[in-house]
């Protein structure tokens, strides 16, 4: 019978949701890595057992984590990332050089067809890769030499490369997105890359419509539609339908268009979910009501699904890594807050349930949809 | 042998009990020390110091006989008391965070 598992990574801890395809009933396992920030935890499409995870501390850096049985049991791999060659430096938010220096692994993407290939994105921005289930990691150097890379500035959340899509159709071209650097793309397997940013406009930055600059907070695609992707900017939801050469603004009419994760429903590559956030200044939902918000045009136009999430005094905020789609149908939508909830819809977003309520604050939730 | 004193993850990330035993090669330094640490659990690089025999995180302290190491070169011997097993020495996390 199919199942799903939903991988969850808090300020304190990791946590595993396990249910079946009927979705109502859930099993809650963790803490996991009890009193750790675990930013991250990502199981393979070539074998659901393999799950990597990112553990981190202020006191003890940063550890990665392997699981090959689901989730059951974990046992450390590599964990040091070294810049390729000497790093330089990168722009700091006073405008000066500042040189490039690991913090921690904020996303990991684990290859589409090889369990003991995985991608890594990292704080100061870089793509690292490990081709041996994680025990050694290499910089895919390529993306942060690009010109541009020395006027690159962090965000106020840091400079993280947090977005990392395989194309499913070109094993050579893959896209990643930084705060605040903007997307990148690669159509030679990681050699060279490309800054893609060509339309998003950006009032932070000296210039809006800049090369590089752009505060994206996530990129979403649907498998079927490789060159179609989805953005939520800083402010602004975008698309483009080129492989991210040119972008549009989808916003439409959301009460607000910050806001951090985006994601596709699994079926229908032309139905999209944000959730709107205040603003930059205020990172909760407007008017205190939690409103996942429901494209079936692929932007423009936009519903407010809110049947089963509170319509009253919420200040969560949903952080970029915190929203998945499973691909049973009708489609699973969930999301985790700050606040520690983690919602579920198993009807495609039109009715939501809390799965738990009380988690440390939630940075992550990835979901398996298992066989 | 010296003893060594882990705080709490670290001793939940390397599998032992609060205090582990480290033989160590050479004159017992700072930094003998931690790279018999690293060698018997290779699971704690880079969480106690850089890698390779990096800087000491900043929330770490090193503290023996009453004494705090943290700021001495990492060449300093050990106090004798540490060395002939009698004192541990302690990795300690700062009080932090919530």
């Amino acid at each position: 019978m199919s199942g799903v598992r939903l991988l969850v990574g808090t300020r304190k801890g990791g946590f595993i949701l396990s249910s079946d395809g009927k979705r109502k009933k859930w099993k809650v396992s963790g803490p996991h890595f009890g009193g750790w920030e675990i930013y991250h935890l990502k199981g393979s499409p070539a074998d659901p057992d393999r799950i990597y995870g990112s553990q981190t501390s202020g006191w003890f850096g940063q550890v990665m984590q392997r699981s090959n049985d689901g989730g059951e049991t974990w046992e450390a791999v590599g964990n040091e990332f070294a810049y390729d060659g000497v790093p330089g430096t990168h722009q700091w938010y006073d405008g000066t050089p500042h040189p490039w220096e690991f913090k921690r692994v904020w996303h990991l993407e684990p290859s589409l067809h090889d369990p003991d290939t995985v991608y890594a994105g990292i704080e100061d921005a870089a793509l690292f890769r490990s081709a041996d289930g994680g025990k050694s990691w290499q910089e895919v150097s390529g993306l942060r030499k690009h010109g541009s890379g020395p006027h690159w500035s962090p965000g106020a959340g840091g400079m993280c490369l947090h977005t990392i899509i395989q194309d499913p159709a070109n094993p050579k071209r893959m896209f990643v997105a930084i705060s605040a650097a903007g997307a990148f793309r690669t159509d030679d397997g990681g050699a060279t890359w490309k800054p893609i940013n060509r339309g998003l406009r950006s009032q932070f930055i000296p210039d809006p419509e800049a090369e590089v600059g752009h505060c994206v907070h996530r990129i979403a695609q649907h498998r079927a539609r490789p060159n179609t992707l989805f953005m939520q900017k800083h402010w602004d939801v975008m698309r483009s339908d080129d492989g991210g050469d040119n972008w549009r603004e989808v916003s439409g009419n959301l009460p607000t268009d910050f806001g951090f994760p985006i994601d596709v429903h699994a079926h229908e590559p032309e139905t999209i979910y944000v959730v709107p956030i205040k603003s930059d200044s205020e990172h909760f939902p407007p008017e205190g009501k939690l409103r996942v918000y429901r494209s079936r045009s692929g932007g423009d136009e936009w519903e407010p699904l809110t049947k089963g999430l509170p319509q009253s005094d919420c200040y969560v905020n949903i952080l970029r890594d915190a929203m998945t789609v499973d691909t049973l149908d009708p489609c699973g939508i969930y999301f985790g807050t700050t606040g520690g909830q983690v919602y579920g819809s198993a009807d495609g977003g039109d009715s939501w349930t809390a799965i738990v309520h009380d988690l440390p604050a939630v940075l992550s939730v990835e979901v398996q949809t298992l066989a | 042998m010296i003893r060594v004193v882990l705080p709490f993850h670290l001793r939940n990330l390397a599998r032992v009990g609060e205090e582990v035993e480290i033989e160590v090669t050479g004159p017992p330094t700072l930094h003998t020390v931690l790279d018999a640490l690293e060698s018997q659990y290779p699971v704690l690089r880079g969480t106690i110091r850089g890698h390779n025999g990096g800087r000491r995180r900043p929330f770490l302290r090193f503290f023996a006989c009453e004494q705090d190491l943290s700021h001495e070169p990492t060449d300093t011997p050990l106090p004798e008391p540490v060395v002939r097993g009698v004192e541990p020495f302690l990795i300690v996390g700062a009080t932090a965070g919530g």
